[in-house]
């Protein structure tokens, strides 16, 4: 298998060349560069141990030796930064010698049992007691750590210190690749050992199992438990990761069909060789025994399900749906694309609807998160997308993350802003609630936490403006030339009213309007600022406004066009920002032009061959409505869990209920699938090609590593289903439908298969005007027609969802490490491990009125529903909110959230529901009937697969 | 009138009974209504002559000693005010051959002065270094130290001039004067007795250091088994801070530097410099590999000087009497003086400063008077644990570091540490190894491994299990030490080890 190769020091960024001489070789390297480093990039190898290239040199196994000419001794080579001149030599008797004895000192306190250890044949002590020679160890050892007891706590990996070689690469990854710090060397000379937190099981540390460790460790002593069980693997693909929008490239170890592991990529733009549990670990749900591998239909959701050839599954879908149409009318039916899925096969379902069903009834999941944030950037800066590339970060100066949990949610991503944080960022952040940034990362504090109340957003953004405009801290210069400046002089005289200052907003955001200034001024005085925001901002009743109202300080700022700025929204799925790009917005079609648009639409129905629609479909919510009204009664749903993940659920599953055909395409039975008559076996990321794009705008390749369980890929089974409908599809690969896409949208002009197998991956716009991507967005103009950026007034305007003596508490959510999304992934794998329910955490004060006390089980009632869920008393939340994870479906926690929403796009208010909280002994009657209902449908399953 | 009496407060002095002595002094001065001024002062450093008792008479001090509890009645019915005889009667401490052959320089007040009496210091030609550097330029001051020759006390007697410089070019916004007083060292306690004995010396070289290279923070990093220092220090920093020879516009100079001592926890490896200042910041003690250079980025990143206190100490003297006051003693390329301190089996143990270039035989017989016991001297461990040890063939040595060297030995820090005829150096060899083990950090293989594995070697050699074969190893593993530690511990080990096996090949069951 081929392996990555690994230069030992990380790369230096220094322009300025040296040159030198190793072994007789001229070499350049840059400034910086360690004599290891460049040896190797000459193809000499100079043994070593602790140096890999994904952490700082750390000098102690000493094989790395070389002498220097005119130098004293034997330096390290890892640790010796090349100087102009210097004549290097790697090899001699001397050198040889020294590292023949350092060999056999490792040996003497390791376990010689390499014929049967997980690590034979991936072993860098091994290696090198090979390079080195050795031959005999001719210690008669007795102290030694043969003995040690393995840790098997961790459900991914083993950890043996009987291998340990006592290098500190997992240590060092843990500090400075993923900066937890959970690792440490505990005791000193002989009795050195590695230990998770103080002595503890990893399961018991502050280990994030994110596996920089794991893959930092030379031996046996960090292991993957797929390794141990199945030896090494024998082929890898590069592919990226299915789940959060960081989009992690990584390579797909395989032993034939089975991946073994999930390595991280080090040459992947997006994550330089860091993963997260789930990426890394969590894929086990691919081949989960919950699969669902063959056509299933029924004609009622009362009915077993009946498994069935796809030639019949997909006939029997195709009549249903004509004959709704027929019934009800064309706009009867429509469908709904998917963030999980690829961008070809999102790009296919939007292609069915509108040329297959002819209408613009497709939505997207987009829907519920980011939805705010296509409108407020498209509107402002002209590109519904954000600003920079992830590597950004490490430029800026200031950092304000409002309305999201990087180390949560984007725990790759979260990493590197951490790195950022330690080298001296300053931190801002702007939520209701302690995250781990504030003050549970290591080395890391949020110099400001604005601790706003949830709902408030667009009272404190305004507040931060009012600072800026009023204490003469907006970057004129950059205003004038950049930006539309009679929307800004509109602006600055809107947002310099009274009621905008920090002082007037405190009683509403119940921020101390000192700390609003303080942050505004940091800020906006700082050289390079940026935003990095989330679901926390977008899923509310004035989502839209926030986004414009980030966008409008970064203009006022100057904050925009070059590294270590921007405004940047953290997509939650892998495909959100490809899924949006697509066209899956009924008002769009792919790149954001608008259907209704003459021109645009005469360009698809030539490409196309078809007439299209030039009237705005439905979106989701409206599709439930209309399924409510009897006027939308067939729905095709790929790889989304809308019975899950929507708001006012019993809403939804009422609508789901009224429809005559719900056609759901997912690898499992879903939530929404409960309600469905038929269902499409879906395929993983593993099973197909296609590519992902994440939230840098990064198009990034998925490969097909094994071959579909259920025989076919998505976006085959889309393709059929179009076919027997009657629009012909006819694609043989991917990448065609790519090219399909490249030649109908300008800022992927220059996409293609071949472009991003040479590249590895490519940032939008793509075209003659980048011909290799664009890292970072609006450097030279903007994307709005004029060139402008345009600033837009937002008055705050608060929520409906209000509390009352009812409902006093104010319930927002978010997520957890472990668990992703609504879970249909990370429950089916030992992620439970760490996060096994979602629990309500409430502030001590509030759980001390009510008599509550951690695990004890608690009602949740709002004004649309009711849930119980188990207390954990925590002072991150501040008194009067509450908050809660929704990765289990009886959690229920879409119950009690309310349909509200955003007043320009409908995403839903998910961070405001007003509720109030007893202590209860039972799950409340929706649990206990949805509970039954599952049950019963587990049952109707089990049927069509005893008959099948 | 009252009579001023001395009896050091020095720790070695107090180990022997000084403080008992002290007590005793003034419960039976008050019973014979003698009005005694008592002066708790450091140690001269004769220690065999501890806890010595000194008298001034007629502006002169009388030595007695060594003085115990059960001698003070008799002394004071002899007539010890007046300094009249008595059979512990010495005569004038100066003239006590001992030290009236030392050239003092670093050591001038050390056993003269009250030590936190900042007016004892001032009047004993105390801060009169600083007011020279103070009308000095940065170079002028490093110019001073460079031109003196005075190279790093602490054993590895780099050029203090050239490490100053280095800080005083490098630009940053924050610099560093670090103190080694973490003496760990078996047989040394030059610093010790330094910084109980007049800490106002190190004070001020400290921040004659700050102002030379730009660094307006100093941190005395203490080693946790100094209580007596710390106390001297700190009350001697607490003195110079309300007279303004610390803090901010020094003696109105505009100057700043700020100083204060943090201890160890009791790792020997935290004497050495980058894990010191691992230390400093609140990590492990763990080495960092050099370069970086301190001297460009040290302590949380910034310029560093580290400096031993012994080195520091000296530099008042410098700036006092200029550099080349200081650079006309000494031999060769080893200027100044060096406070050797004699330990072990030895009459006459204690601290002798004298310029370089005495031979170890003259330290050894006309100093320390031979062995304690009386039996021939075997070895010299010179330069602490990590020193070789030196058979009588190389007692003419002269003190001075090339001289040293050139015998694959060290001068270190200046401890000496005497056996006779009974030592076993095989056991001496296997003891170093051990100390190795128990104080490695534990960062490089060849330390981390290696000392244990020398431990158990050396086992089986004492032992008689495959001598032979256990011989090539034993020097094949010190090779591996030598050349590939990352740091002085493991690279020094073999030091001690090999040139036992060298020098005494029948202690190891080998013919010579």
């Amino acid at each position: 298998m081929y392996k990555e190769k690994d230069f030992g020091t990380p790369a230096s960024s220094a322009t300025q060349t040296v040159n030198l001489e190793i072994d007789g070789f001229k070499v350049t390297a840059p400034a910086g560069t360690s004599v290891m480093r460049a040896a190797a990039s000459i193809g000499i190898e100079i043994p070593k141990l602790c140096a890999t290239d994904s952490v700082e040199p750390f000098g102690s196994c000493r094989l790395c030796v070389v002498q220097i000419e005119g130098g004293r001794g034997m330096p390290a080579s890892c640790t010796t930064p090349v100087a102009e001149g210097m004549k290097v030599v790697t090899q001699n008797k001397k050198l040889a010698d020294v590292r023949r004895g350092v060999m056999e000192l490792y040996i003497s306190d390791h376990p010689l049992d390499c014929l049967t250890c997980s690590a034979n044949g991936d072993c860098e002590l091994q290696d090198m007691a090979g390079a080195v020679g050795l031959r005999e160890v001719r210690y008669r050892p007795i102290t030694t750590h043969l003995n040690a007891v393995k840790d098997e706590s961790n459900p991914y990996f083993s950890f043996d210190p009987s291998k340990c070689i006592v290098c500190s690469r997992c240590v060092r990854a843990c500090e400075e690749t993923q900066g937890t710090f959970a690792l440490t060397i505990d005791g000193r000379g002989f009795d050195s050992k590695v230990s998770p937190g103080q002595n503890e099981a990893f399961m018991d540390s502050e280990c994030v199992s994110c596996g920089a460790c794991v893959q930092a460790c030379p031996t046996a002593t960090l292991m993957e438990k797929s390794v141990i069980d199945h030896g090494q693997p024998e082929h890898a693909i590069v592919t990226t990761c299915a789940y959060c929008g960081v989009g992690c490239s990584f390579r797909a170890e395989m032993k034939g069909e089975q991946v073994i592991r999930m390595v991280p990529n080090k040459d992947g733009k997006a994550n330089h060789g860091h993963s997260c549990v789930k990426g890394r670990f969590a894929f086990g749900y691919a081949t989960h025994k919950d699969r669902i591998t063959k056509p299933m239909i029924r004609s009622s959701i009362k009915d077993a399900w009946k498994e069935v050839s796809w030639e019949e599954a997909i006939a029997y879908a195709a009549s249903e749906l004509k004959r709704i149409q027929a019934k009800y009318g064309k706009d009867s039916i429509g469908g709904i694309t998917s963030s999980r899925c690829t961008n070809e096969e999102t790009y296919l379902v939007q292609k069915l609807i509108r040329a297959g069903f002819g209408n613009n009834n497709v939505d997207t999941c987009a829907r519920v998160c980011h939805s705010p944030t296509g409108y407020g950037l498209k509107k402002t800066f002209g590109e519904s997308s954000g600003t920079q590339d992830f590597d950004s970060v490490m430029d800026s100066d200031v950092i304000m993350v409002i309305g999201a949990n990087p180390t949560d949610g984007h725990p790759v991503f979260g990493s590197m802003m951490k790195k950022r944080l330690r080298q001296g960022a300053k931190l801002i952040v702007v939520d209701p609630r302690e995250i781990d940034l504030v003050k549970n990362s290591p080395h890391v504090h949020a110099n400001h936490h604005l601790k706003l109340r949830p709902g408030t957003n667009v009272a404190l953004i305004n507040a931060l403006a009012y600072t800026i405009v009023t204490e003469n801290l907006v970057d004129e210069d950059f205003v004038k030339t950049r930006c539309d400046v009679a929307s800004f002089e509109k602006w600055r005289t809107f947002i310099a009213q009274e009621h905008h200052s920090p002082e007037a907003s405190e009683s509403i955001t119940g921020v101390p309007a000192a700390e609003v200034r303080a942050a505004a001024r940091i800020y906006a005085t700082e050289k390079n600022s940026a935003i990095y925001y989330g679901l926390g901002v977008t899923e509310h009743s004035q989502g839209s406004t926030s986004v414009i109202g980030i966008a409008n300080l970064a203009m006022a700022t100057g904050n925009l066009g070059r590294s270590g700025v921007g405004v940047n929204p953290l997509r939650g799925q892998n495909n959100v920002q490809g899924s949006c790009d697509m066209g899956s917005f009924p008002h769009e079609f792919p790149g954001y032009r608008n259907v209704a648009d003459k021109a645009t639409r005469t360009l698809f129905e030539n490409a196309w061959q078809v007439e299209l629609s030039g009237t705005p479909g439905l979106r989701i919510p409206n599709m439930f409505e209309a399924a409510l009204d009897g006027s939308f009664m067939g729905l095709y749903c790929e790889g989304e869990d809308i019975a899950q993940s929507d708001p006012d659920i019993k809403h939804v599953h009422a609508a789901l209920r009224a429809m005559e055909c719900v056609i759901v395409q997912d690898i499992f039975l879903n939530e929404t699938a409960k309600f469905a008559h038929v269902f499409l076996p879906g395929s993983s990321f593993l099973e197909k090609d296609g590519t992902f794009t994440n939230a840098e705008r990064r198009i990034s390749p998925v490969r097909k590593v094994m071959k579909p369980l259920a025989v076919y890929a998505d976006w085959e089974v889309t393709q059929m289903l179009s076919n027997a409908l009657g629009y012909p599809m006819n694609y043989t690969h991917p990448s065609e439908i790519m090219d399909e896409i490249a030649s109908l949208k300008p800022s992927f002009t220059n996409v293609s298969y071949a472009k991003i197998d040479e590249m590895g991956s490519i940032q939008w716009p793509c075209n003659d005007e980048a011909p290799d991507g664009t890292p970072i967005m609006h450097t030279e103009h903007f994307l709005r027609d004029n060139g402008k950026g345009l600033f837009m007034l937002t008055e705050y305007v608060a929520t409906a969802e209000k509390v009352t003596p009812m409902f006093p508490l104010i319930l927002t959510t978010g997520r957890i490490l472990s668990q992703y999304n609504v879970g249909a992934q990370t429950r089916r794998t030992d992620n439970v491990a760490w996060h096994s329910e979602d629990r309500l955490e409430i502030h001590p004060h509030d759980a001390e009125d009510r008599g509550v006390v951690t695990g004890d089980w608690v009602g949740i009632k709002s004004r649309a529903g009711e849930t119980v869920l188990r207390a954990l008393v925590s002072e991150r939340v501040q008194p009067g909110v509450v908050y809660t994870t929704f990765h289990f479906p009886e959690s229920g926690a879409n119950v009690i959230t309310t349909d509200n929403s955003d007043w320009a796009t409908n995403c839903p208010e998910y961070k405001v529901t007003a509720v109030q909280i007893t202590k209860v002994m039972h799950p409340s009657a929706w649990q206990q009937s949805y509970a039954d209902f599952s049950e019963q449908q587990l049952e109707l399953l089990e049927t069509a697969q005893q008959n099948g | 009138m009252s009579i001023t009496i001395y009896v050091s407060a020095d720790s070695s002095a107090v180990s022997l009974g000084a403080d008992r002595v002290a007590a005793a002094l003034v419960k039976h001065a008050q019973e014979r209504n003698i009005e005694i001024n008592l002066v708790r002062n450091g140690s001269r450093g004769m220690y065999w002559l501890e806890p010595l008792v000194e008298v001034e008479v007629n502006g002169e001090r009388l030595a007695y000693g060594p003085v115990q509890v059960s001698d003070v009645a008799n002394l004071l019915d002899s007539g010890l005010i007046y300094g009249r005889k008595h059979p512990l009667f010495l005569g004038a401490t100066e003239e006590i051959p001992y030290f009236k052959k030392q050239q003092r320089l670093t050591f001038a007040r050390v056993g003269i002065t009250d030590p936190v009496s900042l007016e004892d210091y001032v009047a004993h030609d105390g801060y009169l270094g600083l007011a020279n550097a103070l009308k000095m330029n940065q170079t002028e001051m490093v110019k001073h130290v460079t031109d003196s020759g005075l190279r790093g006390r602490g054993g590895a007697a780099f050029p203090t001039g050239i490490k100053w410089n280095t800080v005083l070019n490098t630009p940053s916004e924050q610099k560093y004067i670090i103190c080694n007083a973490d003496e760990g060292d078996s047989g040394t306690f030059s610093d010790r007795m330094i910084m109980e004995g007049d800490p106002f010396v190190l004070i001020e070289g400290m921040t004659i250091a700050g102002l030379a290279v730009g660094a307006t923070q100093g941190y005395i990093y203490l080693r946790v088994e100094y209580p007596h220092a710390h106390i001297a220090l700190n009350a001697a920093i607490a003195k110079a801070y309300k007279a303004n020879y610390l803090g901010e516009n020094i003696q109105g100079s505009g100057k700043t530097f700020n100083l204060e001592v943090r201890l160890g926890a009791g790792a020997y490896v935290c004497g050495e410099e980058t894990s010191l200042m691992e230390s400093l910041e609140g990590k492990r003690g763990l080495v960092r590999f050099k370069p970086p250079l301190p001297a460009i980025s040290g302590l949380f990143g910034k310029p560093t000087v580290v400096n031993n206190v012994i080195s520091l100490a000296s530099v008042p003297v410098i700036l006092h009497k200029g550099g080349e006051y200081y650079r006309d003693f000494g031999m060769g390329r080893s200027r100044g003086t060096l406070p050797l301190q004699l330990a072990g089996n030895l009459k006459h143990t204690g601290l002798v400063e004298v310029a370089f270039g005495m031979t170890l035989r003259e330290l050894l017989y006309d100093f320390g008077g031979g062995s304690a016991t009386g039996k021939p001297i075997k070895a010299v461990q010179v330069g602490g644990p990590l020193g070789a040890y030196l058979p009588e063939s190389q007692f003419d040595t002269p003190l001075d570091y090339e001289a040293f060297a050139a015998n694959w030995t060290v001068l270190g820090h200046g401890g000496v540490v005497a056996f006779d005829d009974t030592a076993n150096m095989a056991e001496l060899a296997k003891y170093s190894m051990e100390f190795c083990a128990a104080e490695s950090c534990g960062k490089c293989t060849p330390c981390r491994i290696g000392s244990t594995r020398g431990y158990e070697v050396m086992d089986d050699i004492i032992n008689n299990v495959d001598r032979e074969k256990n011989i090539v190893l034993l020097r094949s593993l010190c090779d591996t030490l030598l050349n590939g530690s990352l740091c002085a511990l493991g690279g020094m080990t073999p030091y001690p080890v090999l040139s036992a096996l060298n020098h005494f090949p029948e202690d190891f069951g080998v013919d010579a």
